[in-house]
């Protein structure tokens, strides 16, 4: 296992940028989840660092040592991928063995390690069958398994659950949380799934158009957001974000917006007069009357999950959501009152969190 | 197709497409079967006679397994080499960023599309001056240029549309670039290869312009050389004519049976998807 | 994509590339070359003189080049005509889902699949003027009214388009297949529901979404059918009286027969620019085809 760092990763396609000085840093044993919408350039940061493709300008650092002229059966990394891209012409032992086969290891050796993975994985039975006479959730661990193989430095995993069904991906999901913490191995992961990278990341990288926008802590991301893109991308459903300025009042600044105004708290007072935006997370949203910040609104739609239930209720040309109870009964067309916490909004001046 | 006049119209349609395709070929090659006089028979007979006159004396007079042997040998180097050189190219141009790999596939098509009588002549003189003429690298080779765009363009199409993922777990697992294309590529490239094969055989077995140019000498000459140039001695020889062509037809009619899917899509690959 | 691997790409590419170069490019190059010059093979020690345009304007004059190209040009309206209709008649059966569909595909695929020599065999015998079918077909046993097909200029060059028509429809039939089979079923679904009945649909859903296949058929056929060599050598060798002398059968007589190959070269270079012309046509649209489905 190693550490990995990524050094100002630049990648150009023709004109358009693909990366744009990414500078990252894993630590030995830690999973780092790349979490962003498709396209935001994730997946090619993975090429990189696995040498399927070269940098324009920056280093990958391996293991304190500098990988970028070697190709990738010398950078001692193991990928998963999406398609799993298991070879079709050979059984699963086989796949598993391939990469080991590739640097000579002795084949007792190679047999052990395909037992020792295979236990593991529980894919004992599975090892004389050829790909297409496994399942989808069978494929998916051998393709775990072909990289676990071969111990190798680092593990790189491109959206490796995104063909699973939602049931499977569950399961799968906790067995992965189950493997890092027993082989305690440094994992790059990308997804575009926020709850995937919740749940799994001990580190969340959130990116955009080949920017980072944020890397911390998954709680973190979630309740201190950076900035109005990781805002918005994280949660579900969505914050809710409005624009507006702050302006002086007589009990302090207030936020105000084009359909509603909001007392607000903790504010730098050179701020005023600024346009900002701010968030409010639809579970921060109170129900009740007499609190503070009540604003009148009308239900639009309630949209039942289950184990809660989403109001969009509206107020001016603005919508709000919020979160209630699976009990609470609520009708489209009625007036509601709605009451947000000062304490709990999120302000960005010029996008960036204040 | 729900009504009966529409079904009766189908069916109809069937037969007379069969007929067109294989009725003038089974009357031709049943004068293998007949003896002379029921080849010159009117009102024509039938009913051959199954006699295998026609065929011991395209053997033991006309020598024709000597023909045979040289189409083998011709036809079978032609699609060995094509395949490797055809191979090699359709996995480079597969791989080769966007717009070199167009302009070269372009410039390969092309090279389909000429009449052989535009390179014939500076082919034979090249092909005097190497010593090669009636040699079977001299025949073989040309066939290989001629063939080679089919094959480079159905193989580069074939490996496109393998998952380039394949190719990547290849290389991390620790293959070279080449590697993976023994390794990985290739063994999974089968259908295509084969099809290309299939194709390229068909053509060198059938080519008669070139040979005809090129094996002056009759010991080297190719079949379609030997059906075309077929000598009796008063009359013509209808008999043995119709059982050379159709020995030298039997393995393409037994590839079609066999592969008929294969053949329709490697060419239409060829065309349509270029 | 790592540059050494682009190194690799040309190195997988290069023989290929000169074989082609090799027994193609420059072929076509030195045949312009050769063109503008005296060459006549069985006499070395007249050397080989530069005429400059000798060659060409000689063509322009000889009356029998002149036939050759008219004829070929019926020989290519024709064929690519009834080529293309009974291609497409083909294919729509084919394409048609039914018990017994993979043998009639064979059965179309054989003409393709034979030699063109043994086609050009097997028509001579069946044109034959004493005891062909297609005589007692059309005469019965009266064998005084039998017609000479092959003897005779106006029947001799019918004879073989209908046996190149006989032998390459299949082909056109395939490419034609391939247009066919990329429209979806969903289409045809569509319309009945709309209400368009058999015809309706041929005409409104089958006919336009396979015209650009057609086209390609069209070219291919077309470019194709100039190369037509083996079908006269064998049937006819040019005759009677030039009637079916088609252009690379005259170029390859003028070279290898009569032994011009600077004059011969010239008819070559002539057929190459018809060809050429076609051919950029053709490689312009399935160029085009070809950046679409990579988009």
């Amino acid at each position: 296992m190693a550490s990995l760092t990524l050094k100002g990763i630049t990648k150009r396609f023709g004109n358009t940028i693909a990366l744009s000085n990414i500078d990252l840093s894993v630590d030995d044993g830690e999973f780092c989840v790349l979490l962003g919408p498709s396209g935001c350039g994730k997946s090619t940061l993975l090429q990189i660092i696995s040498g399927l493709t070269v940098q324009d300008e920056g280093s990958v650092i391996l293991d304190n040592e500098l990988v970028d002229h070697l190709s990738p059966r010398d950078r001692d990394v193991a990928m998963v991928f999406q398609s799993y891209a298991l070879y079709p012409h050979m059984t699963v032992a086989q796949n598993l063995a391939f990469g080991l086969r590739m640097r000579g290891i002795p084949k007792d050796i190679i047999d052990k390690n395909i037992m020792d993975t295979a236990n593991l994985l529980g894919i004992q039975d599975l090892l004389k069958r050829r790909p297409k006479e496994l399942s989808g959730g069978q494929r998916q661990r051998v393709a775990m398994g072909r990289a676990l193989v071969r111990r190798p430095k680092l593990f790189l995993l491109d959206e490796p659950l995104s063909n699973l069904d939602a049931m499977l991906r569950i399961s799968v999901r906790l067995e992965l949380m189950r493997l890092h913490k027993q082989i305690q191995g440094t994992i790059l992961y990308v997804t575009h799934d926020q709850v995937e990278a919740m749940t799994l990341g001990d580190k969340v990288v959130v990116m955009k158009a080949g920017n980072i926008h944020q890397i911390d802590r998954p709680e973190v991301i979630y309740n201190r957001p950076a900035d109005t893109f990781v805002a918005s991308f994280i949660g579900s459903p969505a914050m809710n974000i409005f624009k507006g300025k702050i302006v002086a009042d007589k009990k302090g600044l207030m936020f105000k917006g084009e359909d509603f105004s909001l007392n607000v708290k903790n504010i730098p007072s050179n701020l005023k007069n600024k346009p900002v935006e701010i968030g409010i997370r639809p579970e921060d949203i109170e129900i009740s009357t007499g609190a503070e910040n009540e604003l009148k609104t009308k239900i639009e739609i309630v949209s039942n999950v289950g184990s809660e239930k989403y109001i969009y209720a509206r107020i001016g040309s603005a919508t709000l959501t919020a979160r209630t109870k699976k009990d609470d009964n609520f009708k489209s067309g009625k007036d509601i009152l709605l009451s947000i916490n000062p304490s709990t909004l999120h302000i960005f001046y010029n996008g960036k969190r204040v | 197709m729900g009504k009966l006049p529409n079904k009766i119209l189908f069916i109809l349609g069937v037969f007379l497409a069969a007929a067109f395709s294989l009725a003038p070929f089974l009357w031709f090659v049943s004068a293998a079967f007949k003896d002379q006089t029921q080849i010159t028979a009117i009102p024509p007979e039938w009913l051959p006679s199954f006699s295998v006159e026609a065929f011991s004396s395209t053997v033991t007079q006309h020598g024709i397994f000597h023909y045979l042997w040289n189409s083998v040998i011709v036809a079978g180097g032609a699609t060995l080499v094509t395949i490797i050189l055809g191979a090699l190219a359709g996995y480079a141009l597969a791989r080769l960023s966007r717009g070199w790999a167009q302009i070269t596939l372009m410039g390969i098509l092309a090279c389909a599309m000429f009449p052989q009588i535009a390179i014939v002549g500076p082919v034979w003189r090249f092909l005097k001056f190497m010593g090669w003429l009636n040699t079977y690298q001299g025949l073989i080779l040309p066939y290989v240029a001629l063939t080679l765009p089919l094959a480079i363009w159905i193989l580069a199409v074939f490996f496109r549309e393998m998952p380039e993922e394949l190719e990547s777990a290849a290389l991390v697992d620790g293959c070279t670039r080449l590697g993976s294309l023994v390794r990985v590529i290739i063994p999974l490239s089968a259908p295509g290869l084969f099809t290309a094969a299939i194709l390229t055989f068909i053509y060198a077995w059938n080519e008669f312009f070139l040979a005809l140019l090129i094996m002056t000498d009759p010991a080297r000459q190719t079949m379609p050389v030997g059906i075309a140039l077929f000598q009796g001695e008063h009359t013509i020889p209808w008999g043995e004519i119709a059982a050379a062509s159709l020995i030298t037809t039997a393995p393409l009619i037994f590839m079609v049976l066999l592969f008929q899917r294969r053949i329709v899509t490697g060419l239409s690959a060829g065309a349509i998807k270029g | 994509m790592i540059r050494k691997d682009q190194h690799l790409y040309l190195a997988l590419l290069l023989p290929a590339i000169i074989v082609l170069l090799l027994f193609i490019a420059a072929p076509i190059i030195n045949s312009f070359f050769l063109s503008f010059h005296r060459i006549i093979i069985g006499l070395p020690q007249l050397k080989t003189p530069f005429v400059a345009l000798d060659n060409y304007l000689q063509l322009l004059k000889d009356p029998i080049a002149r036939h050759s190209f008219f004829i070929t040009i019926i020989f290519v309206a024709l064929t690519t005509f009834f080529e293309l209709l009974i291609g497409l008649f083909l294919a729509l059966l084919i394409h048609h889902r039914f018990p017994g569909r993979g043998a009639l595909r064979a059965c179309v695929l054989i003409p393709w699949a034979i030699p063109t020599v043994v086609s050009a065999q097997m028509w001579r015998y069946l044109f034959n003027d004493a005891y062909g079918v297609i005589n007692y077909m059309i005469f019965g046993a009266n064998t005084n009214s039998y017609i000479p097909w092959l003897a005779l200029p106006t029947t001799a060059l019918s004879s073989i388009i209908v046996a190149d028509i006989w032998k390459t429809s299949s082909f056109a039939a395939l490419l034609i297949l391939a247009g066919l089979q990329v429209i979806p079923e969903e289409l045809y679904q569509a319309a009945k529901v709309d209400g368009a009945i058999v015809w309706q649909r041929f005409r409104h859903i089958t006919w336009p979404l396979i015209r650009p296949a057609l086209l390609i058929a069209l070219l291919f056929r077309t470019i194709d059918a100039f190369r037509v060599f083996d079908l006269a050598f064998v049937m006819t060798q040019g005759g009677p009286a030039d009637a079916t002398n088609v252009l690379q059968l005259y170029g390859y007589k003028k070279m290898f027969v009569e032994g011009w190959m600077g004059y011969g070269s010239a008819v070559s270079v002539c057929i190459f620019i018809i060809v050429l012309v076609i051919a950029v046509a053709y490689v312009k649209m399935v160029g085009r085809r070809l950046l679409e489905a990579n988009v």
